[in-house]
Order: structure tokens, then C-alpha cells, then sequence
């Protein structure tokens, strides 16, 4: 992809995460990171990765932030603005942010990382089908299974957990 | 694939992504907040995968799996805190962190 | 058959009794743990008799002279290659004798207790801990090495106090337990340092090695000397300290008549035939070293010895209770025990004075226990110990009576009783080598009679004191062992006892010297007449010359005030001196420390709790900055 598109998809994540982490009114506050969302999708169909870009819409756009606005709509006033934070909770925190951040990209740009050039990326539906069901190596059968077995695991735990108390 | 844009290009947005959400991690006073923060985390280390996928490793598609089950796992994981906060909303009627508080002295 | 393997359940099996009876003896009638117990003595004795016949007549001797056979030697402690300490069993002529004698007495006074122990409420704990006495004693005797006798002398101690404290609801026995322990724990101090001593110097704990007379021990001995004296007897003074202690030597005799507040059969059984003389055992058994290494030790123990007999004779002259004057005769005649062993040189005829204090042990084991069950029974039937409050007892006790008499004429040195042959071979022993301390246990011969006979005639003779109930005879089970044990004081005088036990296991023969015999006789009849003018009826004569006597009465009566003494040097010397800053330091430094460690770590922990303090985003602030604060570390203090 070109520096272009990179820049602009980057930019529009980044900004949307900072407007997720500091806005007052807490329906905008989901309706950002949906924004953020889209942003990531953005940059993973111009890394040529379609099945996933398309998974994280389906699942992280429409399933999770549908439930984030549910539950804001059951718990909160949506008219209320949120207190402002302490100025001295906003201090330290943005110090270790900022100084672990500056540790990070240092680390980062100091790295030379090799360049590959000579193998090809395979993403097409036909390869991530067999990979993700064949037990060989480079198969992801295994975590496959235990997904789904922690899905039905969060299933009836959130069920339990969110429902009402037996009163009789 | 165009010269240009390189992997820690990826990795300092990754980077700052992550940091970001800490921030609001560490800031914020409502519990759905502070879940928003940690999707941000999740999401961030999810484009970290896929660029060393990309860039390092383009002959197997590890990174890209790993992306996807992170992003199970993290449904999973919002399902189960949303069904804590509506139980801690019913006992509670707030749900700001400071009341939560009494595995303490 | 050669070998002695069985020896090991004589002791064994009463270990066992005792933990069985301990654990499970109130579950069954208390009947079942006195039958249980004696069963198990009664084995013991058997088999003791069995030993001693194999051992004396049969296998025993070599060359004509007795063995010391060790049964079973087994290392228990290494400390290096020549000091271990081993556990084991060890027969020779006196163990043997000593065995014999510990269970045949233990049987009879177990016997006896099943008849007047019935009905107390402690019954089978009773028989427990005899059993675990029985054990002990049986151990101490037995054992192959100095340091194994030691903890089984402790172990004897410590099953006196049980026993003396049975009653444990009177506060005076319990004193008086305690008073025997700390008395003859404080004199096994002394024993001690010097079995350090002497292992230090003579490179072994073993008996066999410590006792040969041409071993390294007391062939290097004189090497060290400290004040004038070797090493060694240093070492064998202490040691003598220790048996004083267990024997109840002057000074440290104040033990014993206190611990008369014991059941009667205890009484029998520890302080007059067994445990007491575990002191001169321990000299016995000690006694090459002490004859060739150090007669100065020998000297010390002769003289505290001839003391000790005078003293308590004297005591025992004005006490009117009826077990403390059998406490102060205990004394008295392990005195003379004492003084025999003290002038003994080694040898067959040169250790006649062993011999005879091995002889005086074994009869006196008889006639002590005799006496002291005897005065059971008295004090069983009248309910009292004083002997102003008994009289006339012949006519309604027959049995008690005779048995009394045969073992008071015993004691006193009447022939033919077994009492005249072991004193008569002690004055010959002693005769030889020391007029002055002759003189000395021949004026208490006499004096011995005479006390044992104002105790005879004032309680069976003298006035009938109106008794509330007429004193009936004691049950069968009690009389059989009275008669028992007077058959055995009448007859064991007759035993060639030369012929067995000498200080160097060769057999002699010994005869009776008439120009000691005569004279010793004689005093003893003096005694016994004037017993008989004073006591038999009832008259006012005693008390005329107790006015008389006066101060020197008085002070007798009260036992010469030694208690005082120590009392005063406990209270007002050690106590105000040594325990009082010892306290103030113990109670003000050093709880005062703990106190204000657990104070700091209060107050600190008060100050740094709110570190937990339940909120979600001060734990991740910390764990981030933490993280962060790592890396830099790493990143950097590598690279740089």
C-alpha cells in the first residue's frame, strides 16, 4: 500500500483513540471506538488480509459494540456528563504513558528488522480453510477446538452471572 | 509489495495505540469506559500480529490466526465484564471503579 | 546354653507393661492392670533367676574367675573412634546380684500393692509408673557404658517423683516430689561434669575399658593434675557427688525423708532396696578406677560415709514418725555401705570391704523392704503414721509382728540373721585399715539397735492406745509377701557370698573373725536392753531424759536444722543474688525486645496497609510504571 493510505488510516485511528479515552458523554465514547474499529479494518484490507478484515467487522464493529451500547443504554443516564478526573490522576498516568511510549519507539527504531522479499503472502480463503482446520504443522485445529469450548464456557458463565437472583 | 510504508511503521502506530489505551485504562472513571480502553489494547497488539505476519513471516498465516482468536477471545471476554457490570449495576445503581473496593485493608 | 539373648526381655518387657498400662489402664477394672503388671514382674523374676543360676553355677566362670560378659553392645552415638555411646546389656557379678535383687523385691512389693492400693483411684496409674521404675533400675544396672547409665539414672529419678507425687492432691507430697527431683538432679550435675571429665581424659564412655585394669584408663591417669590433684579424681569426686546425691549422703540427704509422703510399697521398693543404693552401685561398678587412680576419691567417700551413719543414726533416735525412722536407718545403713566400699583395696582378699558392701546391699534389700511393708501394714490398719498413737499391736497383728521382729533383729546384727554376716564381714573390712572409722560404725551398730527397737517395742509392745476400730490383720496377699521376704532375711545370710561377687571376680572364702563378731553382738544386745527398759512398758523414763538432754535433743529432733540451712542459702543468697536481676532482665530486656518488635511491625503495617486499598487503577498504575521502570533498567544499565 502507499505511505498515503497509510497515513490517513493511521491518523483517523489515532485520533478517534484519543477522542475514545478522553470524552465527557459516554454514548460518544462507544460511537469513537466503533470509529476506531473501522480504522483497523481499513488498514487490514490494505494489508491484503480480507477474511480477517471482514471477521473484525462482523464480530468487533457489529457484535461488540452493539453490546457496549446496550449495556451504557441499561446503566447510565445518557445525558449526564462524566465528572472530570483529578488533575493529579491525569499527571501521573500521562507521565508513565508518555515516558513507556518514548522506551518502546526507541526500542523500535533502533531495530533493524531483516526484509524478506523473496516468499509471497498467501491469504486467499482456500489456504486459511485447510490451515485453520489441518492438524499438521502450521494447522490451528487445536486452538480452534478450544475456542469454541471457552465460547460455550463464557456463554453459560455470563448467563449465570447476569441474571437475576432467585428471590423464593 | 511498495517501498515506503515498513513494518515499524505498523509497530509505532501499534505502539501508540497501546499506550493510548493504558492512558484511558488508567484514567477513567466508568467500568465501560475502562472496557472501551482495554478493546483499544486488544486491537492494537491485533495489527502488531498481522504486520509481523506480514513482514516477517509471510509463509505460514500464524499471525493472522492468532489475530482472530484474539478477537474471540475478546468477545468472550466483553460478554462475561458486561455481565459483571449489570450485576455490580443492580447491587450498586453506580458503576464507577472507586466503588468497587473491598478486597482491601 | 552360652548365650544370655533372653537377658534383653527382663528389662524389655516392663517397658512394654508400662506403655500398655500407661496408654490403656483405664480402660479395663483397675484389677486388670495390678494383675497385668505383676504378670510381667513376675516374668522378669523368673527369668532373672534363670540368668543368675546359668551365670553363677554354670557358664559364668573362666579360670575361676567371673566373666564380664557383654549380651548385646550396640552403637547408638559416635563421637569419634574410641568415644561412643552404646546401648547395651552388661552381666557380670553384681549386675547379676543387682538384678535378682530389683526383681525379687519388685515382684513382692507389687504383690503387696494389689492388697493395699486397692480401692485408690490412681491404681493402675500406680502400677505404670512401677512398672516404668522397674525398667529403669533394671536398665541402670545393666548398662555397658557410663553415659547409658546416666540417662537411666535420670529416668529412675524422674520415675521417683511420679511415684512419691501419687497423691498428688496433697500439697506436702508434691513438695516432696519436687524436693527429690531438684536435689538429685542438682548432685547429677556433679555426676555430670565428671563423666565429661573422666571421658575426656580416659578416651572412652565403655565400662569394660574404663574398669580394665590394664587399660589405657587407668594406666595413663595421673597425666593432668589441677590443685594438687589428677584429673581423674576430680572426675571421681564428682561422680561421687552424683551417687551422693541418688544415695542420700550427707549434705544432700534432705531428699529422702520428705519423700516418705509416697505410698508405702513405693517407699519399700525405691528409697529402701533399690534406688538409693543405685549410688553405691555406681561406685561398685567404678571401682578399679577409683582404687588405682585416685585414693584420695576413695578417702572422701569413706569419711562422708561413716558421716552420714552417725548422723542419721542420731536423727533417727528422736523422729516419731514410723517411716521416717525407717528413712533415716536407709540412710544410716547406706553409710556403711559406703565406708566398706571406701577402705576396699582390689583383689580377692584385699577386696574384702567390696565385697561386704555388695553382701550389706543384698540383705539389707531384704530387710529394709520388710520393714517398710511391714509398717504398711501398720499404718494400713491404724490409719496413722505416729508411733505415739500405736501400742500393743502383737495382739491383734501376729503375722506383722513376727515378720517385724525377725527383720528388726536382722538389722540390728542378731545371729543368725542375715544382718550379722554382712555387718560382721564390713567391721573387719573396715577394722584393718581405719581404727577411727571403725570406732565409728561400731557405736552406730549399737545405736542402730537401739532405735530400731524403740520403734519394735513402742508399736507392738507398750500400752493399748484405744483405737477408734480394733486393727485387723492385713489381707493374704500382703502377709504372703511379709513372710517371703522374712524367709529371705533369715536365710540369706547364709549364702556364701564371697564365693561370687568380689571386686576382681575371683572367688574367696571368708569366716567369721570372733574378736569382731563378740563385741559387735554385744553392742547390739546393750541397744536392744535398753530398748526394752525404756519402751517395753510404759514409763516415764524417756521423757526424763529428754528434758535432760535438752538443746542437743531438740536439735536432733529437728533433724539438726539442715533444712533450715538450705532454705536460707536458697531464699535469701541464691534467690536475692542470682534469680531476682535474672528475672528483671529476663522480664524487662528481653520481653521488652519481642514487645517492641511486634509494636514496629504494627506500627509500620499500619502506615503501609493503604497500599491495598481495593482500587483497580492505583494496582495498574503501579503495575505499568513498574513494567516501564524495568525496562529502562534493562534496556539501559546493559547497554551502558
Amino acid at each position: 500500500m502507499s505511505e498515503t493510505v497509510f497515513y490517513i488510516l493511521s491518523g483517523f485511528i489515532l485520533v478517534f483513540s484519543i477522542l475514545t479515552v478522553t470524552s465527557r458523554k459516554i454514548l460518544r465514547t462507544a460511537v469513537y471506538l466503533l470509529f476506531v474499529l473501522l480504522g483497523t479494518c481499513g488498514i487490514y484490507f490494505a494489508m491484503d488480509f480480507n477474511f480477517l478484515a471482514a471477521v473484525q467487522l462482523t464480530v468487533y464493529a457489529g457484535g461488540i459494540v452493539v453490546i457496549i451500547i446496550f449495556s451504557i443504554m441499561l446503566t447510565s443516564d445518557l445525558q449526564d456528563k462524566l465528572e472530570a478526573v483529578q488533575f493529579r490522576k491525569i499527571f501521573f498516568s500521562l507521565l508513565a504513558v508518555l515516558i513507556g511510549a518514548a522506551v518502546c519507539i526507541t526500542t523500535i527504531l533502533n531495530h533493524s528488522f531483516p526484509q524478506i522479499t523473496d516468499k509471497v503472502l498467501d491469504s486467499s480463503m482456500r489456504t486459511i480453510g485447510l490451515r485453520l482446520l489441518s492438524y499438521n504443522e502450521g494447522g490451528f485445529v487445536l486452538p480452534f477446538e478450544i475456542i469454541s469450548i471457552l465460547l460455550l464456557a463464557a456463554i453459560i458463565g455470563s448467563i449465570i452471572i447476569a441474571k437475576k437472583a432467585d428471590s423464593n | 509489495m511498495e517501498t515506503g510504508v515498513s513494518i515499524q511503521h505498523f509497530m509505532v502506530l501499534s505502539t501508540l495505540m497501546f499506550f493510548i489505551g493504558v492512558y484511558g485504562f488508567l484514567t477513567r472513571k466508568n467500568l465501560i469506559t475502562i472496557l472501551l480502553s482495554v478493546e483499544l489494547i486488544l486491537n492494537s497488539v491485533n495489527i502488531n500480529f498481522v504486520a509481523f505476519n506480514k513482514f516477517l513471516y509471510p509463509e505460514n498465516l500464524g499471525g493472522h490466526f492468532f489475530a482472530m482468536f484474539v478477537i474471540a477471545v475478546a468477545a468472550t471476554e466483553v460478554s462475561v465484564a458486561i455481565a459483571i457490570i449489570i450485576s455490580l449495576y443492580r447491587k450498586l445503581k453506580m458503576i464507577d471503579v472507586e466503588n468497587v473496593n473491598e478486597m482491601k485493608y | 546354653m552360652e548365650n544370655f539373648l533372653y537377658t534383653l526381655i527382663i528389662p524389655v518387657i516392663l517397658f512394654f507393661t508400662f506403655v500398655f498400662t500407661g496408654l490403656f489402664g483405664s480402660k479395663f477394672k483397675p484389677a486388670v492392670s495390678g494383675i497385668i503388671c505383676t504378670a510381667s514382674v513376675l516374668i522378669s523374676a523368673v527369668l532373672s533367676y534363670w540368668t543368675a543360676y546359668q551365670y553363677y553355677f554354670i557358664h559364668g566362670k573362666v579360670n575361676g574367675v567371673y566373666q564380664i560378659i557383654n549380651v548385646y553392645k550396640i552403637e547408638w552415638l559416635k563421637f569419634n573412634d574410641t568415644l561412643s555411646i552404646d546401648i547395651g546389656i552388661l552381666l557380670d557379678p553384681i549386675s547379676v546380684m543387682m538384678m535378682v535383687v530389683i526383681t525379687t523385691v519388685s515382684l513382692m512389693v507389687h504383690i503387696y500393692s494389689i492388697g493395699y492400693m486397692k480401692g485408690d483411684s490412681g491404681y493402675s496409674r500406680y502400677f505404670a509408673f512401677l512398672s516404668l521404675f522397674t525398667f529403669a533400675m533394671l536398665g541402670l544396672v545393666l548398662s555397658v557404658n557410663i553415659f547409658m547409665t546416666y540417662m537411666f539414672w535420670e529416668l529412675v529419678g524422674i520415675s521417683s517423683y511420679l511415684l512419691i507425687g501419687h497423691y498428688y492432691n496433697k500439697p506436702s507430697a508434691v513438695s516432696a516430689s519436687k524436693k527429690a527431683f531438684i536435689v538429685t538432679r542438682f548432685a547429677d550435675l556433679g555426676f555430670l561434669i565428671g563423666i565429661l571429665l573422666l571421658s575426656a581424659f580416659a578416651g572412652t564412655f565403655d565400662f569394660n575399658e574404663l574398669t580394665n585394669p590394664n587399660g589405657n584408663a587407668i594406666l595413663q591417669s595421673a597425666s593432668v593434675t589441677f590443685m594438687g590433684l589428677s584429673a581423674i579424681t576430680w572426675a571421681l569426686i564428682l561422680i561421687f557427688i552424683g551417687c551422693a546425691g541418688k544415695s542420700a549422703m550427707f549434705p544432700l540427704h534432705i531428699w529422702l525423708p520428705d519423700a516418705m509422703e509416697g505410698p508405702t510399697p513405693v517407699s519399700a521398693l525405691i528409697h529402701a532396696a533399690t534406688m538409693v543404693v543405685a549410688g553405691v552401685y555406681l561406685i561398685a561398678r567404678l571401682f578399679p578406677l577409683y582404687v588405682f587412680t585416685s585414693p584420695a576419691a576413695l578417702e572422701v567417700v569413706a569419711h562422708v560415709g561413716a558421716f552420714t551413719s552417725l548422723f542419721a543414726a542420731i536423727i533417727a533416735c528422736t523422729q516419731t514418725d514410723i517411716k521416717r525412722v525407717l528413712a533415716f536407718s536407709t540412710i544410716s545403713q547406706i553409710g556403711y555401705m559406703m565406708v566398706s566400699l571406701g577402705v576396699s583395696g582390689y583383689g580377692a582378699e584385699e577386696g574384702l570391704g567390696y565385697m561386704a558392701s555388695m553382701f550389706h546391699l543384698f540383705t539389707h534389700a531384704m530387710f529394709k523392704a520388710l520393714l517398710f511393708l511391714g509398717a504398711g501394714s501398720i499404718i494400713h490398719a491404724i490409719h496413722s503414721n505416729e508411733i505415739n498413737s500405736m501400742g500393743n499391736l502383737r495382739k491383734y497383728m501376729p503375722v506383722t509382728h513376727i515378720t517385724f521382729l525377725i527383720a528388726c533383729l536382722a538389722i540390728a546384727g542378731i545371729p543368725p540373721l542375715s544382718g550379722f554376716f554382712s555387718k560382721d564381714e564390713i567391721l573387719v573390712a573396715v577394722v584393718e585399715k581405719n581404727i577411727f572409722l571403725f570406732g565409728v560404725q561400731y557405736l552406730v551398730a549399737g545405736i542402730t539397735a537401739f532405735y530400731m527397737f524403740r520403734l519394735y517395742f513402742t508399736v507392738f509392745w507398750n500400752r493399748d492406745k484405744n483405737y477408734e476400730h480394733d486393727p485387723h490383720e492385713s489381707p493374704n496377699v500382703m502377709l504372703f509377701t511379709l513372710i517371703f521376704l522374712a524367709a529371705c532375711s533369715a536365710l540369706a545370710g547364709l549364702i556364701p557370698f564371697s564365693q561370687f561377687v568380689s571386686s576382681n571376680g575371683e572367688s574367696f572364702s571368708t569366716q567369721i573373725h570372733m574378736n569382731i563378731a563378740i563385741p559387735t553382738v554385744g553392742i547390739a544386745l546393750a541397744g536392744i536392753i535398753l530398748a526394752f527398759v525404756l519402751y517395753k512398758k510404759e514409763s516415764v523414763s524417756p521423757e526424763k531424759i529428754k528434758n535432760s538432754l535438752g538443746l542437743l535433743y531438740r536439735s536432733a529432733y529437728r533433724k539438726f536444722y539442715i533444712d533450715e540451712v538450705y532454705i536460707f542459702v536458697t531464699k535469701k543468697i541464691i534467690f536475692n543474688l542470682i534469680s531476682v536481676p535474672v528475672a528483671w532482665f529476663d522480664r524487662h530486656v528481653v520481653d521488652n525486645t519481642m514487645n517492641g518488635i511486634a509494636y514496629t511491625t504494627n506500627f509500620v503495617s499500619e502506615k503501609i496497609k493503604y497500599m491495598q486499598s481495593g482500587q483497580l487503577q492505583q494496582y495498574a498504575f503501579i503495575m505499568v510504571a513498574g513494567m516501564i521502570l524495568i525496562f529502562l533498567l534493562t534496556l539501559y544499565l546493559i547497554i551502558v
